[in-house]
């Protein structure tokens, strides 16, 4: 299955690289991404994008914005360019198929992260360095990693699912820019209400209570939710990957 | 091997109250090119997804290459390669990553897949622009394109849907031309749908004829010129009275006799003599020029049974 997997990754990149008419063209936007995500930013704050652990929240988001990009081309646009037929009528078996697209999703968004972190710690040590080794933390090494390529695959996941079943890509781009607006905001609004809901809790509460908290044992159990998650929809893809639906729809 | 590439029993497909296909029958033998032909909509592309196991039915059941294309549509994709209605090819790549694309979906070793991709394109004469980007071609040299992505991996069946189809003339007499040379190299059985009938003629030994997803004939290309009409006689000349049609009719040879254009068309029984039939003409007084002797074309076959009542 791998091979087929493989297979179906390296379709992906190959019209990934030429999606903007020439391979040089494709090359281009990625290095103009890690020039912002990997140069521009760590440069805007810092010794402090190696050094504070606010680094995480950069590890866990541009993933998933990056995959965000891509995905919702993953069937809607080989439906709408007329190619998902002949895939399906060939022998690729359809486990293969969506976990070659999840992944190469994932490759990309998860990929470019990495890249951008490595070049970002390249430009802040020699910028900020001053002959000092900055290295991010061991503990935001394990946890960026980890976190950003569950994030990578969460909308990866989320978004072949939604792909599988738009017509156009248009319509499944629309729909995961409203599934990411309600994930970033819906949490944000759900935090600015909890003075109002818990008026006796007092903000040095709050204060003491983030003091207290293991933040390692918060992560483990972020990265366990964002993996249950992950699997759940992979899931309900492949329990939704129905070669007649696919055509018909 | 199976001697039928293809057989359906009472195959039916229904969306809702339209019934796409209903009560296909049919055997295609192995080795065969077989053309299904039928006006827009009668549900030839329908009965294409039905064999390749891209549809369930909603009744009857298909067997192709011998497996069950509802159980074991797997196997069936295996080994059938399908250009279908569109030509299906990743216009950003280059022809030889199309190749290189499906070359690895069919799992091929990498010196083969290199090998059988040249062997394709220098036959349909692509191998000198490989490499530039499908989307930058022609339809004509799209569907050529296509032929080659599916025969790449020697599939003991292909299925064409209309593959001529929005070509010009000059495309599709190219496009036949190496279809039917590559079919004869490769001995491959073809499932040909389309609406050109002289395309038919040329290329299928069987073929069935399709209406609102009802099979209306199915037979050789002779055999169905046989069932709609025997041999007929086209004569030029003058003198084609009333009197002379009539003494015509009642011969026993002829079937049928009318004048078209100032041209006396007669049709035949099989066993008809041609030469007491000009010396009759002649003795009743009709001046002719010229006599021509030939068969309904695919196409009147066609026309007719369109006709027909339902």
């Amino acid at each position: 299955m791998m091979a087929d997997v493989w297979t179906i990754i390296w379709k992906e990149w190959k019209e990934l690289l030429l999606s903007r008419g020439s391979k040089r063209g494709g090359v281009a936007r990625l290095a103009i991404m890690v020039a912002v995500f990997g140069l521009f930013l760590p440069l805007q704050t810092g010794r402090e994008w190696v050094t504070s652990p606010m680094v995480l929240v950069f590890w866990a988001w541009v993933p998933l914005i990056l995959v965000v990009g891509v995905v919702a081309d993953a069937f809607a646009g080989e439906r709408e360019r007329h190619t998902l037929e002949t895939l399906l009528a060939s022998r690729m078996p359809n486990r293969s198929i969506l976990l070659g697209k999840v992944l190469a999703a994932v490759s990309y968004g998860w990929g470019l992260t990495m890249a951008s972190l490595l070049v970002g710690l390249v430009a802040v040590n020699v910028a900020f360095g001053h002959g000092e080794l900055l290295l991010y933390p061991a503990q935001v090494v394990v946890a960026g990693t980890a976190l950003s390529f569950l994030a990578a695959l969460l909308a990866a996941s989320g978004g072949v699912l939604v792909s599988l079943r738009s017509p156009t890509v248009r319509q499944a781009a629309q729909t995961m820019s409203i599934a990411v607006v309600a994930t970033v905001w819906v949490p944000a609004g759900i935090v600015s209400l909890l003075p109002r809901l818990f008026p006796n809790i007092s903000a040095l509460e709050v204060q003491a209570f983030l003091t207290d908290l293991n933040w390692t044992a918060a992560l483990v159990v972020a990265g366990v939710v964002l993996a249950v998650v992950d699997a759940a929809l992979l899931a309900a893809g492949l329990a939704r990957f129905q070669r007649a639906r696919l055509i018909l729809d | 091997m199976n001697s039928l590439a293809i057989r359906t029993t009472g195959l039916s497909r229904h969306f809702g109250p339209v019934k796409a296909v209903d009560g296909l029958s049919l055997e295609v033998p192995a080795g065969t090119v077989f053309g299904f032909l039928g006006p827009n909509g009668s549900g030839k592309t329908t009965t294409i997804r039905l064999l390749l196991g891209l549809l369930e039915p909603t009744r009857g059941r298909a067997e192709v290459l011998g497996f069950d294309t509802l159980t074991q549509g797997d196997e069936v994709r295996a080994r059938t390669g399908a250009l279908l209605e569109h030509s299906g090819l990743y216009e950003r790549l280059s022809a030889a990553d199309n190749l290189e694309f499906y070359g690895r979906v069919w799992r091929l070793p990498a010196a083969e897949r290199k090998a059988r991709a040249r062997e394709l394109l220098t036959h349909m004469g692509l191998w000198e622009r490989r490499g530039e980007q499908v989307g930058t071609w022609s339809r004509g040299m799209k569907q050529k394109l296509a032929v080659a992505r599916a025969l790449l991996h020697r599939p003991a069946l292909i299925f064409l849907d209309e593959p001529t189809a929005g070509l010009d003339p000059v495309a599709a007499a190219a496009l036949r031309e190496d279809l039917a040379a590559l079919v004869s190299r490769e001995g491959v059985t073809v499932f040909l749908t389309t609406h050109n009938l002289a395309e038919a003629e040329k290329l299928c030994a069987q073929v069935g004829v399709i209406r609102q997803g009802r099979l209306l004939a199915v037979g050789s290309p002779d055999e169905l010129r046989a069932r709609t009409g025997g041999p007929r006689a086209e004569v030029v000349g003058h003198g084609f009275s009333e009197e002379l049609l009539a003494r015509l009719r009642a011969r026993p040879e002829v079937v049928a006799a009318e004048v078209q254009n100032s041209h006396l068309i007669i049709e035949l029984r099989s066993d008809a003599d041609m030469a007491a039939l000009v010396s009759f003409l002649v003795g009743a007084g009709a001046q002719v020029e010229e006599v021509r002797r030939g068969k309904a074309s695919l196409e009147e076959v066609f026309l007719t049974l369109m006709e027909e009542e339902p």
